[in-house]
């Protein structure tokens, strides 16, 4: 048995210390230490993306990553997104446009949709598409998920630029 | 203030509403099977057969049950108390079925990669991983049975006490298809090969079993909560009532959560052996592996026609692989397809003839569209080929063939009446957005140019809205169930509602539908309904959701109970009112009396009346209403689709450029949840068309175990789809309604595959099954040219 | 799908690091983004006893020019070097490696120590000079890219070394061009050709062509090379000279891809990275 060892997470702007083995999954730690099961798993491989979280501001697959990796961090999970009283504009964007059915990956795609977004304001549809190419929906046929991310891009723009 | 007194006009139904589902799942606080956790609770973890056909000689599982934080390691000779092997629940009259017994852990052989061994349970998630490694299994390996048509024709056989392979023969004959052929000017034949694909649910599969002083309370990710309850029940000897199982939000089905699996009896059985909860959450490499496919038929069509293009006979005969089980449903499912072989063609001879076969595989059975997109797939492409062999124009001998609007009703060769349609009316709204002509020659431009670019059309009718138990139950096709469904509206003291349905939704938005439906009937807004659904000790039992049922059966019953409320509470309104119950109208958000609309009672009124008791004599207190609702008949969306691909000829990859479906599922409640349905239902056809196969070598080893390999579609891979409707009222039910849920994955395969086809014609390649993979394609073209590939 | 359990340590000097080499040997493995490793240890294909993790280093992070060199440091996301244009055919690469996500943790270092011969930056470390600096216990020494790749998932890196930097030549005046082919755009390549050419008076005075998952390791396409330099630049010398991109290859069948089409695809595709490179 290896030994653990402490971690120190900021999640959702929260400082967390829990007790971990190395081995830990940074999505495990979310999910199974600190509650917060609005970050998902879907595959085994680093495909689905349905883990997506924010690890300093970048998205990242939480799968992928070990929570001993994450420490010092600050992370960003999808209940630390918006609320329901107070949305972020992306989750808006996807109810406005029916953006998900199921809602299992839903996650997962909105924090990678609003990752692309600050980085890039005004994506093209193809840069839209593409920059989702790492998150797997079974559901919306990708559609209404594109939409809902131009949308809450020009919606974004307009308040910005008002 | 009440909360009638919020209440909108309406009405609802035929309108855009958002989805009351989503603030949950976009916040992140829905509630997934593996988001549930319970005090004291274990984990499983399943040891699987790394061989496709082998003899178990031993299992030792005492150096992992040793290992700290293990509880326990069970295999299949442990479980010998179970009431009976996992459920088949199909069973055709005068037909017969082989039905080897299947084990949740098996007993004496493992007949596919994956089928389970031993159980490991132990404190938690990692430990018991760890553990399971520990599990020594020694195995003796038995012959190997992949390819199915080989299957057929004598051993080694995947079963060695059936002596055979095949599970069963079942035809449908309608007309005289010889004589049919015998009128026929031309005959063209195609084997056409509908390759394996899975479900592929972004959530895998999870449950959670907690057994608790006689009482069985299981959690699983699944389509059919009561049907599951049904059998752990029987299964486990507990009494019906005991037993509760809920199906909490549910990450996708596609039709692969339409089952009773072997983890949920696991699950709790083992609850109850240990006093703990029991929690399985299923890895994706599991769900590739063991959790149930679909397709996997090789059909050779025979399709005969007049010189003018008219279908005289349509005859297929399906080899369907089955892999090493029987399912609940899986010898079914090709015999769902062969209701609309002859599709939405007036064809007066058609015939399906169907072989199931055991190979070494995971099973298959119902996978989103569920033998429909197989039948519509060999239709639709050997009738392309027969519009070819006759220089016809593929929607010239589409239009020829179309069953007239004025059919309708119409009674089909084989033996079914589809309910309504007009498909002349989807195929000529498809071409106002899709110019044809002008498609034409832009592709005769572009060809001198070296642009292989292609259209290919599908128009499809399906059957679905699965019901009505007099054909599909035990003294018709077989399934030995009724498949009604069950409502209960109940009205509460404020005039809040709350519908439970007995169908499951997992994506579909029936909350939303529903609720909008029942809020006009009562003059509430959709935002005081609220709908439960997925839990077996809530409302009445139910049948779940799958065939594109859920509106159809499962809506129409909540329209019928709610109806009843309706008519309750109008004579209370009456009585109060002093007017006659049928001079009350619902309008404005109020019970009133015709033609004097200030005098009325909100519905908050009308359930205080109710709940104080202060009813007319001989009325029951109370307002609320269940309803369980058998239809008629089944219900037959239709519509045509249009795909236009490109295709690089010198590497083969395939790039769809533009797909516009429009599609006829009757009245519409929420254009953009249908929508929805279209978008969602269309990139899984071009899913299997262009990326998805599960693959097993010759080995019987599963090639496509990850989703590394297994390749959904991303957006990348995928346009923005271009959708539209036609409303055909059905006659089935009061709402008019049909199922769409299935519709787009049912048209797609068709449409991809005929538009690849036309692509590549001027390379000279007449024919290609899918899936369309690059390399395919290429070799194709290679042969084409007269090349080795 | 959960890792073997392991040690771990995040030293925060590289004597340190390399100390836990040397006293770990074939034990340890070094921990970069993990975007390699952690999926093969969740799938428990590899299960090392110590990770010890680099993420504390100073100094191994960006992008700087010198000397009409690109240096790299090792922790280098995938996604610096996307959002780093002047960098050229690296950047154009980088790019296409896997999703957004894995390009935000994946590293240069890391994908180059792992040696995947599906992976994209290896053929352009071959067509640019690439190197490498190792550093262990015994002191650094300098690999060249050529020297780095020696069969699938084995490189030159040592167990008890670290991969500190990547450079590789500014290659001022070629034209470059990238040619992945996948099904999907997040798959690994089935074959890639990346190509840089330098024409003057319109003839190809430099050409060279580096391939992606045509072999255990990534390949130069050196007849097609070899066919180009003097030649003049137009359609017909690149589709004749792109006719010899599969000699000498040794492309493995997969489930997606016989060997033959491979080598068809490493044809086609060079000739379409050359015409690219070439400005065509």
């Amino acid at each position: 048995m290896s030994s653990t060892v402490n971690v120190r997470l900021n999640v959702n702007g929260v400082e967390h210390e829990i007790e971990v083995e190395p081995r830990l999954l940074l999505v495990h730690a979310l999910r199974d230490r600190l509650g917060l099961t609005g970050t998902h798993v879907g595959c085994d491989t680093s495909n689905c993306g349905a883990c997506t979280v924010h690890l300093n501001g970048d998205a990242v697959k939480s799968c992928t990553v070990l929570a001993v990796q994450a420490d010092g961090e600050r992370i960003t999970t999808i209940e630390g997104l918006g609320s329901e009283a107070d949305l972020h504009p992306m989750q808006e964007a996807f109810w406005n446009n029916h953006g998900l059915q199921c809602g299992y990956c839903t996650p997962g795609m909105i924090m990678a949709s609003a990752a692309l977004l600050n980085e890039n304001p005004n994506p093209t549809e193809d840069e839209v598409r593409h920059a989702l190419e790492g998150n797997l929906c079974r559901c919306t046929g990708y559609h209404n998920i594109v939409k809902a991310v131009l949308d809450a891009a020009a919606k974004t723009s307009m308040e910005v630029g008002a | 203030m009440s909360a009638t007194e919020q209440a909108s006009t309406g009405p609802h139904v035929g309108r855009v509403m958002r989805r009351k589902e989503d603030p949950r799942l976009i916040t992140g606080r829905a509630r997934y099977v593996d988001d549930i956790s319970l005090p004291g609770t274990l984990w499983a973890t399943l040891v699987r057969s790394p061989e496709a056909h082998a003899r178990i000689v031993s299992i030792d599982g005492s150096e992992a049950a040793a290992r700290p934080g293990v509880h326990a390691v069970f295999t299949g000779e442990d479980m010998s108390d179970l009431g009976g092997p996992l459920p088949m629940a199909w069973a055709p009259p005068g037909v017969e079925v082989a039905n080897p017994e299947h084990w949740p852990l098996a007993r004496g052989t493992v007949n596919h990669v994956g089928d389970p061994v031993a159980v490991v349970i132990g404190e938690d998630r990692y430990a018991v991983a760890d553990a399971a490694e520990d599990v020594i299994v020694e195995y003796e390996p038995l012959p190997v049975v992949v390819d199915p048509e080989k299957a057929l024709e004598g051993g080694p056989f995947v079963h060695d006490a059936l002596g055979s392979n095949k599970v069963h023969e079942w035809s449908l004959p309608g007309g005289d298809v010889e004589a049919g052929f015998a009128e026929a000017d031309v005959i063209v034949e195609r084997r056409v090969v509908n390759h394996r694909i899975a479900g592929a649910p972004i959530e895998p599969r999870g449950v959670l079993a907690d057994y608790r002083a006689g009482s069985l309370t299981l959690w699983t990710s699944t389509q059919v909560p009561h049907f599951v309850r049904l059998f752990m029940a029987l299964l486990l000897g507990l009494s019906e009532d005991h037993v509760r199982v809920i199906a909490p939000e549910v990450g996708g089905g596609f039709g692969s959560k339409l089952q009773v699996y072997g983890e949920e009896v696991l699950a709790c059985w083992a609850s109850r052996k240990l006093g703990r909860p029991v929690k399985w959450i299923e890895t994706r490499t599991e769900n590739m592996a063991v959790t149930h496919q679909g397709r996997d038929q090789i059909s050779y069509t025979r399709m005969g026609a007049k010189q003018d293009g008219t279908i005289t006979a349509f005859h297929v005969r399906i080899v369907a692989d089955f892999g090493a089980y029987n399912m609940i449903l899986t010898p079914l499912i090709p015999s769902l397809g062969a209701f609309v072989m002859g599709g939405c063609y007036k064809i007066p001879n058609v015939r399906t003839d169907i072989v199931g076969v055991f190979t070494n595989k995971c099973p298959t059975d119902a996978i989103r569209g569920a033998g429909r997109p197989e039948a519509t797939h060999m239709l639709e492409l050997t009738l392309d080929a027969m519009a070819h062999e006759l220089g016809m124009d593929p929607l010239e001998i589409r239009r020829k063939n179309f069953i007239p609007a004025e059919d309708f009703p119409a009674a089909v060769a084989t033996g079914v009446v589809y309910d309504s349609g007009d498909y002349a009316k989807t195929l000529d709204k498809l071409l106002e957005h899709f110019d044809l002509e002008a498609f034409r020659r832009e592709q005769a431009q572009q060809r001198t140019e070296g642009i292989y670019r292609g259209v290919g059309f599908c128009t499809y009718t399906e059957i679905c809205g699965l019901a009505p138990s007099r054909v599909t139950g035990p003294g018709g096709v077989g399934v030995q169930a009724g498949l009604w469904e069950s409502a209960l509206v109940r009205v509460h003291n404020t005039g809040a509602v709350t519908v439970y349905t007995g169908t499951s939704p997992h994506g579909q938005g029936l909350d939303t539908a529903m609720a909008q439906i029942v809020a006009d009937k009562l003059g509430v807004d959709p935002s005081i309904v609220e709908v439960i659904h997925g839990d077996t000790a809530t409302g009445p039992e139910g049948r779940g959701t799958y065939g594109s049922r859920s509106l159809a059966t499962g809506g129409e019953a909540v329209a019928r109970a709610t109806d009843k409320v309706v008519t309750k509470a109008k004579a209370i309104v009456a009585a109060e009112l002093e007017a006659a119950p049928e001079d009350i109208e619902v309008s404005d958000g109020k019970f009133s009396v015709r033609g004097s609309p200030d005098k009325g009672m909100a519905l908050a009124d009308i359930a205080g009346v109710a709940y104080v008791g202060a009813v007319p004599e001989g009325m029951e207190p109370g307002l609320e209403e269940t309803t369980f609702y058998d239809p008629e008949n089944f219900v037959f969306p239709f519509g045509a689709h249009a795909c236009v691909v490109d295709v690089d000829p010198e590497t083969g990859k395939i790039e769809v450029v533009r797909y516009v479906a429009v599609d006829d599922c009757g009245r519409a409640i929420n254009p953009m949840l249908i929508d929805g349905q279209v978008h969602g239902g269309v990139a899984f056809g071009i899913g299997q068309a262009l990326y998805e196969r599960v693959h097993y070598d010759e080995d019987g080893q599963l090639v496509t175990g990850t989703f590394v390999d297994y390749a959904l579609p991303t957006a990348a891979e995928l346009p923005s789809f271009e959708t539209d409707r036609t409303e055909t009222p059905s006659p089935v039910n009061s709402m008019g309604v049909k199922g769409v849920g299935e519709a787009g994955t049912i048209a797609a395969s068709a449409a991809v595959t005929n538009a690849v086809i036309d692509a590549l014609r001027p390379l000279g390649v007449e024919f290609i099954n899918m899936p369309l993979s690059p390399m395919r394609v290429w070799e194709a073209i290679t042969e084409a040219r007269g090349g080795a590939a | 799908m959960i890792p073997a359990a392991f040690d771990y340590r995040a030293p925060e000097t590289l004597d340190e690091v390399i100390r836990e080499l040397h006293e770990n040997g074939d034990e340890a493995k070094l921990l970069a983004g993990g975007h390699s490793l952690i999926p093969l240890m969740k799938l428990r294909l590899a299960a090392p006893v110590l990770l010890v993790d680099i993420r504390k280093l100073p100094g191994l992070h960006g992008v700087e020019r010198q000397d009409g060199h690109w240096r790299v440091g090792a922790l280098t996301p995938h996604a610096l070097l996307e959002h780093s244009p002047e960098v050229g055919v690296v950047s154009r690469i980088a790019a296409l490696i896997a999703d957004p996500q894995v390009r935000n943790r994946g590293t240069i270092g890391g994908s180059l120590a792992h040696g995947d011969p599906a992976s994209d930056l290896p053929a352009a470390m071959l067509i640019t000079d690439g190197e490498v600096t190792l550093q262990s216990a015994a002191g650094q020494r300098t690999v060249a890219a050529a020297d780095l790749f020696h069969d699938y998932l084995e490189t030159e890196v040592g167990p008890e070394e670290v991969l500190t930097e990547v450079r590789f030549a500014a290659l001022d005046g070629y034209g470059h061009g990238y040619e992945k082919f996948n099904r999907r755009s997040e798959d690994w390549a089935m074959v890639g050709v990346a190509a840089l050419a330098r024409v003057a008076d319109g003839r190809f005075e430099d050409v060279r062509v580096g391939l992606t998952n045509m072999a255990s390791t990534p390949l130069r396409a050196r007849a097609v090379e070899d066919a180009l330099r003097g030649q003049e630049v137009s359609a017909q010398s690149i589709a004749a000279a792109a006719e010899q991109a599969a000699e000498g290859t040794h492309p493995p069948a997969d489930l997606n891809a016989s060997s033959d089409y491979k080598r068809h695809l490493a044809r086609v595709l060079c000739r379409r990275a050359l015409s690219k490179a070439a400005g065509l």
